[in-house]
């Protein structure tokens, strides 16, 4: 029985309606059936009042001058042939004189005429039994004996006080059934009807209302792997408790979303924060070893007694000790400069910079810097980030691409410098978006790789904010940069 | 029953109608004044169960066929017994009718014959007693004592005086031989009373029950005939004694020669019939001496 509860709601909402549809018919016309066959009795009962009267008031005087035959051709009439069955249909009509024999009936062959009606079988026993009875009966009598396939009707046949016989009217109760199984059919083919056309209205009903249920389990069962999507807009829009759960659901699923997108960005920030600090560590550590070294090989080199070929050993030394310290001040980050504020011509320095770059390649360079005269923004490390972020674009547009640059503030922002690059080469695959601000991260075959982590650092220096994604198929970075006092200190990395 | 048999009695009739018109010439004008009807007026005609009378459309054809044929205005009177018709040939509401033989004797007086039938060629029929087709038992009226009897009409020859003169034979007491008997008032409700079941036994007019064999097969074919009687003579027409001798010999003449046109041959067809011959009273003298055994005259 488990297994019936267990079932979807897409079935079960469908199967247990169909189940009280169908019973609800059932009991109807359970009860409909019943009435129907009290009234087709009733009506019986009343129909054979009707006829008994008429007869008992007709046969009197047949009954009175004995005249059998008068009184067979009037207890014959009611009886009509084989193929007339209706219910109402008097099966047999007997006429019992005072003594309770038969003084004519409408079937001499089974109910001969001077018969005793007692000894007619259990039946007319009965009945006989009921017309002695001292108390008398209250006309018209029905009888309808136990195990009898008949319904029996009395009338007393009387002429003016006197009473001659009495006149009973048989109606078989097989008339009924085949009537009374034509109404059933009836019924059953009416509530067919019925249940062909609520059947299909309500499984289509419970489906839909099953659906929406069905979706929201399914998208729930894969909580808290993944965060779900959240439900197509039309799927129920109505507010009744199931809406009012399904908006729920979609709060939900939204607040998820932002929690896992802020913890990916902590994340994020903290690998980078921890790179950061690992990366200073390592620098710091080789950079003072490596001005001792430098400055031997420069103390070494300016000896005049050395043959050429240490000479030229101590410049490779040099040369490589040289790019190490490069790289170490490059991992570096120093953003304690001389800040003075950011002009336009900044901005025209930097255009005139890249340029070499931009005719090589043939990119189409789209510049949009719309800005005063001067920003409160540290000028050396915004032209950095610019540098930076252009000559990235550049590379990654590749040959006769296109670069575009959105300098501003956002929305008038009075606090913030927004700086929007896009570029429309390849797009940045998930895996490079997660790792993409980390050194040493390029993908491309050149570059160091370190450009974007300087970046990086200078913006989360400055307190801003630095986020690259796909956009209408380009890839874009947006740098956020706080406006204010320019710092003139900051942290190093 | 050969049809050209030589029958005497028409011959020896019309020597007594002669007689009779004589007689009733005198009576006839007496008449006159109160039977106007007779004088080219309607000719009243009584139609009793001597034969099967409920055939209506037979009766409104031989109707039209009579008034064709006389060229005088028809009405064909129906009554359910013998008994009726009887009280309306004394009463003279009517000029003819076709009767029993019985009731023809009893109103002797009243009426003259005027014609009589011919059936199967012959101016006789019998009794029949009848039981239902599956009662093998019953083998004469004997068998059927103390069982339920279905009579014609008290003025019934062949459906009530002819049984009862056979259980009289029997040395018994027709009036508690049966347990009980009761009238039908028409001979093919006899056959119907027997058919049912009603009655075990019926006695019924030979004639009508073989026409029932045609008309209603389904009906007469569930009764059996397990005894008849000596012929007697077939249920006359006769003439109330007022009418004119014009109209009776017109009447009569009608009547002879009924089976003389296609008209009258079909009709007569329909009637199971062959003709009229003008008959005689002694044909009826089987049935008299039968009445005189019951000490009726």
């Amino acid at each position: 029985m488990n297994w019936l509860f267990n079932l979807s709601f897409r079935h079960k909402i469908p199967l247990w309606t169909s189940f009280l549809i169908s019973f609800s018919i059932f009991v109807v016309g359970a009860a409909l059936m019943t009435r129907a066959y009290e009234d087709m009795k009733n009506a019986v009962v009343i129909s054979a009042e009707n006829l008994g009267h008429t007869l008992a008031n007709t046969v009197a005087p047949t009954l009175l001058h004995d005249d059998v035959w008068r009184a067979f051709e009037i207890v014959r009439s009611p009886i009509r042939g084989e193929s007339v069955k209706t219910p109402v249909q008097v099966d047999a009509v007997v006429v019992l004189g005072r003594d309770h024999k038969i003084f004519v009936s409408s079937d001499p062959d089974t109910l001969p005429m001077l018969t005793e009606a007692a000894a007619l079988g259990a039946d007319w026993r009965q009945l006989s039994e009921r017309l002695s009875a001292p108390t008398g009966a209250n006309w018209p009598l029905v009888l309808e004996p136990d195990n009898s396939g008949f319904l029996y009707l009395v009338l007393p046949v009387t002429d003016k006080d006197a009473q001659l016989g009495h006149l009973v009217l048989r109606y078989a109760k097989s008339v009924f059934h085949p009537w009374f199984i034509d109404t059933l059919w009836q019924g059953l083919g009416l509530g067919v009807l019925v249940l062909a056309v609520l059947i299909p209205i309500n499984w289509y009903w419970g489906g839909r209302m099953a659906a929406p249920l069905v979706d929201l389990a399914q998208r729930m069962g894969t909580m808290p792997e993944t965060v779900p999507q959240p439900l197509p807009p039309d799927l129920y829009p109505y507010d009744d408790e199931l809406g009012q759960l399904f908006h729920a659901y979609d709060r939900m699923v939204l607040a998820l979303r932002d929690k896992a997108t802020l913890e990916n960005e902590m994340v994020k920030s903290e690998r980078l924060a921890a790179i950061g600090q690992l990366t200073a560590g390592i620098a710091h550590e080789i950079n003072n070893p490596l001005a001792g070294l430098i400055t031997v090989v420069d103390t070494l080199k300016l000896r005049g007694d050395l043959d050429p070929r240490a000479l030229r050993s101590l410049e490779l030394i040099d040369r490589g000790l040289t790019q190490i310290r490069d790289t170490v001040a490059a991992l570096l980050v120093q953003t304690r400069v001389q800040a003075r504020p950011l002009n336009q011509h900044d901005l025209e320095d930097i255009h005139t910079l890249i340029q070499p770059q931009v005719g090589k390649r043939r990119v189409q360079l789209e510049w949009s810097a719309a800005m005063p005269a001067e920003l409160p923004a540290p000028a050396s490390l915004v032209r950095q980030i610019l540098i930076n972020l252009l000559l990235n674009a550049v590379q990654a547009a590749g040959e006769g691409g296109h670069v575009s640059l959105w300098l501003g503030r956002k929305d008038g922002s009075e606090s913030f410098l927004s700086i929007v690059v896009r570029n429309d080469g390849a797009l940045l695959g998930e895996d490079q978006l997660a790792h993409l601000f980390e050194p040493f991260a390029s993908t491309r075959a050149s570059g160091h790789g370190l450009g974007l982590w300087v970046t990086y650092q200078i913006v989360t220096q400055l307190d801003g904010r630095i986020a690259a994604r796909n956009i209408d198929g380009q890839v874009e970075f947006v740098v956020n940069l706080p406006l204010g006092e320019i710092p003139c200190t900051t942290a190093s990395a | 029953m050969n049809q050209d048999a030589p029958i005497l009695l028409p011959n020896r009739n019309r020597r007594r109608w002669l007689i009779d018109s004589g007689c009733f010439a005198a009576a006839g004008l007496i008449g006159l004044a109160r039977k106007s009807q007779a004088a080219g007026g309607k000719l009243r005609v009584g139609m009793t169960p001597a034969f099967l009378h409920d055939q209506h459309s037979l009766l409104d054809e031989w109707r039209d066929f009579m008034a064709a044929s006389l060229h005088r205005p028809v009405e064909f009177v129906q009554r359910d017994s013998y008994r009726e018709t009887m009280d309306l040939l004394r009463l003279e509401k009517l000029e003819f009718a076709w009767v029993c033989d019985y009731p023809y004797l009893h109103l002797k007086d009243t009426v003259r014959l005027l014609a009589v039938p011919l059936y199967r060629g012959r101016p006789y029929y019998r009794s029949y007693l009848i039981v239902h087709k599956d009662n093998t038992q019953v083998h004469s009226i004997a068998d059927l004592s103390g069982s339920v009897f279905a009579y014609a009409d008290p003025y019934s020859n062949t459906g009530y005086l002819s049984p009862r003169y056979e259980i009289r034979q029997l040395g018994r007491d027709p009036a508690s031989f049966f347990r009980k008997t009761f009238f039908t008032w028409s001979h093919r409700k006899v056959v119907e009373a027997v058919a049912s079941g009603l009655a075990q036994g019926g006695a019924v007019d030979s004639y009508i029950r073989d026409t029932l064999l045609h008309v209603e097969p389904a009906l007469a074919s569930r009764t059996r005939v397990v005894w008849r009687s000596p012929e007697y003579g077939f249920p006359p027409f006769v003439s109330h004694r007022s009418v004119s001798v014009a109209d009776f010999q017109i009447m009569q003449r009608h009547l002879l020669d009924t089976s003389q046109t296609d008209a009258g041959r079909r009709l007569l067809a329909r009637l199971n019939l062959d003709g009229f011959t003008a008959g005689s009273p002694a044909l009826y003298e089987g049935v008299a001496r039968m009445m005189r055994a019951f000490g009726e005259t």
